[in-house]
């Protein structure tokens, strides 16, 4: 059942569970910074409205500056920003920022030390009718190997917002990632939010099986925890919120407890969550473990739902993954 | 405002450019690797920056109101080092460390590792997007300092230094002036052979930038351009120098060879022969 001292939405297993994309979160958390601290300055690719900077565009036009379709230099401009005092927030879609501008943020920003907040927008399939061009589905592999950046997923646009803010308050560089299609609003206002933690969301009686989840597949997890429970098998759903630094200690003890693992995530799980469980797994506490993810694949344009269902990634292939890992046999 | 300069002065800054090109080449043959040309061509302009044009505290590097200096293609940081050294920023005897372990004289500069470096660079196009940010930064707190930006030829090969100039273009900024190194010169060969940049002056102008242009050796003509860039309100300046790569030493001179490689120890022994004997013909080169 889901966890009661974490505070969660009571109705996400219902048919009218609120939703809004974890993208509405960036833009809340974006003008929350912006009201409380003059220095934060927002930065965006001629996608400033998809991209959630509306309300802060409106509010700071002095502190909001359209760098047109250019996102190498807009990753730099904000880099100079940030040297100068400044909390630069750039956003684009995650495809060609940090995809493009990889090397710009490496360099100026996450080596050069500057505080900026690099937001990557429609990742995932769940980009839908766009196409794998727009469906970011490699940004976790490219970033996360840059020395000292940090990198939130939220489950929800509400711990989109908590997320953007955390990442507002903290000095340094950040990557955080966000998805277009309107998802289940899992938490609310009163569930923790800490960089660097892992949530249990979801416990049953006599767990057999650990599902690391991260992003809105935490709301597929669940479902799949949900319906495992009715045929008998019980598991954990932890929220992987924060990839880097990972919450080692939470997740080798809830591996360890159950003895088998199964990550999710809209992402490649190759240098992806996937990848990040079984390195860190493997070294301290091997498990066996099973993914659910892109598998060194481009998916395709379609809807969300249609997406999820042909490459494998909704409740049901979770379910199976679950299945999978309970009936594999390699003591 | 900069003051225009004045013969003793003139003369003051031609004996610190002969002594920080001495620097340069013992730096690099002491590394046994790095650039040689670049470093000896923006020398003069380096000189004139640190010793006459800039604002700024060698003792007190993170002080808000300096003037910055942007290095945009970090591989000619000896002469950038070489010049914080002789400006006080750090002692001269650390420059024998240039790309050495432990050192903080890396071999691209690395912000924050030793003082008065604004940026870390290396990664070519980066430096005029950073200068972007930098004076939007100052225009948002109300400063009056200037951004220096340094930028060779070659790197107006990169996108990125295209969207950058447009974006400065765009939000008017005034209190950045970029030089160009315009040395036609870059790794592989000279630049019209490898990637043609000409005319680097319609290029700017059509991107909307007040464009100068001067013989990159001429301290006097330099900071003339300096404050005309200043006193312009309508556009960014650019200012194209026109450099020799190695100047001041023969045998490197407009030689693309020389672009990315350091003397050994004969050649450097050549080198700084003929930077102490030439020492009056460069000093009086544009009496």
């Amino acid at each position: 059942m889901l966890n009661k001292d974490l505070h969660l939405n009571t109705k996400v297993f219902d048919e009218e569970v609120e939703k809004q994309p974890t993208r509405q979160g960036y833009g809340d958390g974006l003008l929350i910074l912006g009201e409380e601290n003059p220095n934060v300055v927002a930065l965006s690719a001629d996608v400033a409205e998809s991209t959630k900077n509306g309300p802060f565009m409106e509010k700071f036009p002095d502190r909001f500056f359209n760098c047109g379709v250019a996102e190498q230099n807009m990753a730099s401009v904000a880099a100079g920003l940030a040297v100068s005092g400044k909390i630069a927030f750039v956003a684009s879609y995650a495809t060609f920022s940090p995809g493009r501008n990889w090397e710009q943020i490496r360099t100026t920003i996450v080596y050069n030390r500057a505080n900026v907040k690099v937001a990557g927008h429609h990742t995932g399939v769940a980009t839908g009718p766009d196409g794998p061009t727009h469906q970011a589905t490699e940004d976790i592999a490219i970033v996360r190997s840059w020395p000292g950046i940090k990198i939130l997923v939220p489950c929800d646009s509400i711990e989109g917002k908590r997320a953007t803010i955390a990442a507002g308050h903290d000095e340094g560089p950040y990557y955080l990632r966000f998805t277009r299609e309107k998802t289940p609003v899992i938490t609310t206002e009163n569930t923790p939010f800490e960089v660097g933690a892992t949530y249990e969301y979801w416990r049953g009686k006599s767990p057999q099986v650990t599902i690391f989840a991260t992003g809105y597949m935490v709301f597929y997890a669940l479902l799949a925890a949900k319906n495992l429970e009715r045929s008998g098998v019980d598991v954990i759903v932890a929220n992987v919120a924060t990839l880097k630094p990972l919450d080692v200690k939470t997740v080798v003890k809830l591996a360890s407890e159950t003895g088998r693992v199964v990550t999710c995530e809209d992402h490649q799980v190759m240098g992806g969550l996937g990848g990040i469980i079984a390195e860190t797994l493997a070294q301290h506490h091997p498990t066996p473990i099973e993914t659910v993810g892109l598998r060194d694949e481009f998916a395709e344009a379609g809807s969300f739902g249609d997406i999820i269902k042909k490459y494998k990634m909704d409740e049901m292939a979770i379910l199976s993954a679950c299945e999978k890992v309970l009936s594999r046999n390699d003591e | 405002m900069v003051e225009t300069l004045h013969d003793d002065k003139l003369k003051e800054l031609e004996e610190k450019a002969y002594a920080i090109r001495q620097e340069i080449i013992s730096m690099l043959v002491e590394a046994g690797s790095g650039h040689s040309a670049g470093p000896l061509g923006m020398t003069d302009i380096f000189t004139a920056l640190y010793f006459h044009v800039m604002r700024h505290d060698p003792k007190n590097p993170s002080w808000e109101e300096r003037d910055r200096l942007v290095l945009s293609n970090g591989h000619i940081c000896p002469v950038l080092y070489a010049t914080l050294a002789e400006a006080g920023y750090f002692p001269k005897s650390e420059l024998k460390t240039l790309r050495k372990i432990n050192s903080r004289l890396s071999g691209h500069p690395h912000r924050g590792l030793l003082p008065g470096i604004e940026n870390s660079s290396g990664p070519l196009g980066e430096g005029i997007s950073q200068s972007c940010g930098m004076a939007l930064a100052a225009r948002l707190d109300a400063r009056k300092h200037r951004i220096y930006c340094l930028t060779s030829d070659g790197e107006h090969e990169e996108g990125q230094t295209w969207e950058a100039v447009m974006f400065a273009a765009k939000y008017n900024l005034t209190n950045i002036t970029v030089v160009v190194d315009r040395n036609n010169i870059q790794i592989d060969g000279p630049t019209e052979e490898i990637m043609p940049l000409e005319s680097m002056r319609y290029k700017y102008e059509a991107f909307n930038w007040n464009v100068l242009e001067i013989d990159g050796h001429n301290m006097s003509a330099f900071v003339d351009a300096v404050r005309h860039a200043e006193a312009v309100s309508e556009r960014p300046t650019v200012i194209i120098a026109n450099t020799i790569p190695g100047k001041g030493v023969s045998f490197m001179e407009g030689d693309y060879k020389w672009h990315g490689v350091p003397p050994d120890r004969e050649q450097a022994k050549k080198a700084l022969h003929e930077l102490r004997t030439l020492q009056g013909k460069i000093v009086g080169e544009h009496e």
